[in-house]
C-alpha cells in the first residue's frame, strides 16, 4: 500500500527524515537526549505520533526546538533512523505549514539568524540578537504592552556582551561576502525548487 | 660552508613537504572564536600545514538554517563545497558545527545524484557546480592523522609537565560518525595532550552537549548542561579544559560565571582551544596564541609554563 499523502510520507520526503519507517520504538533516542525533559513529547513519542498522522500536534509542539543537534540519539539508534535528521525536518515543516510553536523563542532566533545570512552570506551575532529581540518586542507590544516594556530587564545582558566586546570577540560591524548577488540568486533558485 | 649551502635546499624541501588545505574559517573565526583562528595560523607554519583560506566562503548555515526548506540549507552549505572543489584541496575547518554541516551536506550531495542535480540547478545561478566526492575534514583530525603524534612530540620545545587537562570534544566532532574517532569516548585530543607532555584527566562529559546556540533562547537549559561539564572537569581536578570547537569554548568560557552562579557551584577553569596549548608546547609566545581573549583568566594556570 502506498503511503503517499500521509504525514509520515511528508516527513520521509524531507532530506533527513528518510529513515523514519525503520523505527522500532525502542526509546534509545529519548533515553539519550539531554533535553528530553523540556520537550512536549520526547523523541520516541514524536516519531510514533508522526506515524499516527498527528500532523498538527507534532508540527506545533516544542520538541524540535529543544533539539541541540548533538546527535547522541543518531549515534546510538540501533536502526539508523537518524532522529536528529527527523528533528531538523520537523523544524523545516513546521515553518512551511506556519504551525511553529509559540511558547519557545528558539524559532525567532533561528529565523533572525537565517535572515542575516540570506542578506550578508555571513553570520553576525550582534545583528542577529538585535533582530530577534526587536521581533520579540513587537510581538509582545501587540499582545501585552506591559510585558513588552518588561524587556528592559535585558540590560542585565550588557555586562556579558561587554565582556566579549572588550576582548574583540563581538564585532559590531557585520561581515559580508563579495559575491552577494550570486549568493542571493542561488538562494532564490533553491527556494523556487525546494519544498512542496 | 657546506651547511650554509645546504640550508636553502633544506628550506625548499620543507616548503615541498608543506601540505596545503582549503581552510574554511567559519563565522566565529572573526568573532567569538577569534583566538582559535589566531592560534591556528600560528601553529600552521610550525607544523608544516598550509591553510589557504577558501576565497569568498559563506556561512555554512548550521543548525538554525533548518527553519528554511532543506534544499535551501543544502545549497547554502553546498556553495562552499563547490568553491573548494574548484581548488581541488580537502576542505578543513576547526569548527565542529561547520564540520558537521559541511560534512553532512557533502554526504547527501555525493550519495544522492537526484538531490545533487537539484542543488546544482540552484548553484548554477552563482556560476558554481558541485560534482561530489570532496573530503571535509576537521582540523584536529588533520593534525593527528596527517602530522601525527610522534612528529608533534618531536617538535615540542616546552613540555607542559604537570598540567592537568580535561579534553572536551563536544558533540558534533564525532557525531554523527563522519569517520573520525569514537562517537562517545573519543581519544585523539587526549593522545595529543600526552604528546605535549601534559596530563589528561578522566572526563566523562567529554563528548556531551554544551547546548550550542540554544544558549541564546533557552539560557536556563543551557546553563544546566554547561554546569554539568564544568563540574565534571572540576571533580576530576582539571587545571584547564581544551576544546576543538568555538561554540563549546564560548559556552564554557563566557557563560562560566553565569553557570556557576545559577547552580551555586564554585569553579574557575580556563577554557582554551587545543591549538593554543599545542602552540605553547611548540614554543610560540603567549601573545601570538591570543590567551588574553579568554573571559576566565588563564594567568594562574599558565604561569609555570611562561
Amino acid at each position: 500500500m502506498s503511503d503517499n499523502g500521509t504525514f509520515v510520507a511528508e516527513v520521509r520526503d524531507v532530506p533527513g527524515g528518510e529513515a523514519i519507517n525503520e523505527c522500532i520504538q525502542c526509546g534509545t533516542c529519548t533515553g539519550s537526549c539531554p533535553n528530553a525533559k523540556y520537550m512536549d513529547y520526547a523523541p520516541r513519542k514524536v516519531i510514533y505520533m508522526i506515524k499516527a498522522g498527528m500532523k498538527e500536534e507534532v508540527l506545533s509542539c516544542n520538541t524540535m526546538w529543544y533539539c541541540a543537534t548533538c546527535y547522541l540519539c543518531t549515534a546510538r539508534c540501533p536502526r539508523d533512523v537518524k532522529p536528529t535528521g527527523i528533528m531538523n525536518a520537523l523544524a523545516s515543516l513546521s515553518v512551511r505549514h506556519k504551525l511553529t510553536n509559540k511558547k519557545t523563542l528558539t524559532p525567532i532566533f533561528y529565523k533572525a539568524f537565517v535572515d542575516v545570512i540570506r542578506n550578508n552570506g555571513r553570520a553576525h551575532e550582534g545583528g542577529m540578537m538585535m533582530k530577534a529581540y526587536m521581533r520579540i518586542f513587537w510581538k509582545k507590544l501587540k499582545s501585552n504592552p506591559i510585558k513588552a516594556f518588561g524587556m528592559i530587564s535585558l540590560v542585565k545582558m550588557l555586562p556579558f556582551a561587554f565582556s566579549l566586546l572588550k576582548r574583540g570577540r563581538m564585532p559590531l560591524k557585520a561581515k559580508k561576502i563579495k559575491d552577494r548577488d550570486g549568493f542571493k540568486a542561488i538562494i532564490a533558485k533553491a527556494q523556487s525548487l525546494g519544498g512542496a | 660552508m657546506a651547511l650554509r649551502r645546504s640550508l636553502p635546499k633544506l628550506k625548499a624541501w620543507g616548503a615541498l613537504k608543506m601540505k596545503a588545505y582549503s581552510y574554511y574559517p567559519g563565522c566565529s573565526d572573526e568573532a567569538t572564536g577569534i583566538a582559535y583562528g589566531i592560534s591556528m595560523r600560528a601553529i600552521g607554519d610550525a607544523l608544516g600545514m598550509q591553510l589557504d583560506e577558501l576565497e569568498d566562503w559563506n556561512c555554512c548555515g548550521t543548525t538554525p538554517y533548518h527553519v528554511a526548506e532543506e534544499l535551501e540549507a543544502i545549497c547554502v552549505a553546498g556553495r562552499n563545497l563547490a568553491l573548494a572543489e574548484e581548488k581541488g584541496q580537502d576542505i578543513v575547518t576547526g569548527c565542529n558545527a561547520c564540520f558537521v554541516t559541511l560534512g553532512k551536506t557533502n554526504q547527501r550531495l555525493s550519495n544522492n545524484p537526484e538531490l545533487r542535480a537539484m542543488a546544482n540547478e540552484a548553484l548554477a545561478e552563482g556560476n558554481l557546480k558541485y560534482n561530489g566526492g570532496l573530503k571535509v575534514r576537521h582540523l584536529l583530525e588533520v593534525i593527528v592523522n596527517d602530522i601525527g603524534y610522534d612528529q608533534i612530540a618531536s617538535k615540542v620545545t616546552k613540555k607542559l609537565e604537570g598540567l592537568k587537562v580535561a579534553c572536551y570534544y563536544g558533540c558534533q566532532l564525532t557525531r554523527p560518525n563522519l569517520g573520525f574517532d569514537d562517537t562517545e569516548n573519543p581519544q585523539s585530543m587526549d593522545k595529543l595532550v600526552e604528546a605535549l607532555g601534559a596530563e589528561t584527566v578522566p572526563f566523562e562529559m567529554k563528548a556531551r552537549c554544551c547546548s550550542a546556540s540554544l544558549v541564546m533562547s533557552e539560557e536556563d537549559l543551557a546553563l544546566g548542561l554547561i554546569n554539568k561539564i564544568l563540574k565534571n572537569a572540576q571533580d576530576n581536578n582539571a587545571d584547564c579544559i581544551i576544546t576543538a570547537c568555538p561554540l563549546c569554548q564560548l559556552n564554557l568560557d563566557a557563560y562560566q560565571s553565569k553557570a556557576k552562579k545559577k547552580n551555586e557551584e564554585d569553579y574557575e577553569i580556563p577554557v582554551f582551544f587545543f591549538t593554543q596549548l599545542l602552540g605553547m608546547a611548540l614554543g610560540i609566545s603567549e601573545k601570538e596564541l591570543a590567551f588574553k581573549k579568554g573571559v576566565v583568566s588563564s594567568k594562574k594556570v599558565l604561569a609555570p609554563y611562561l
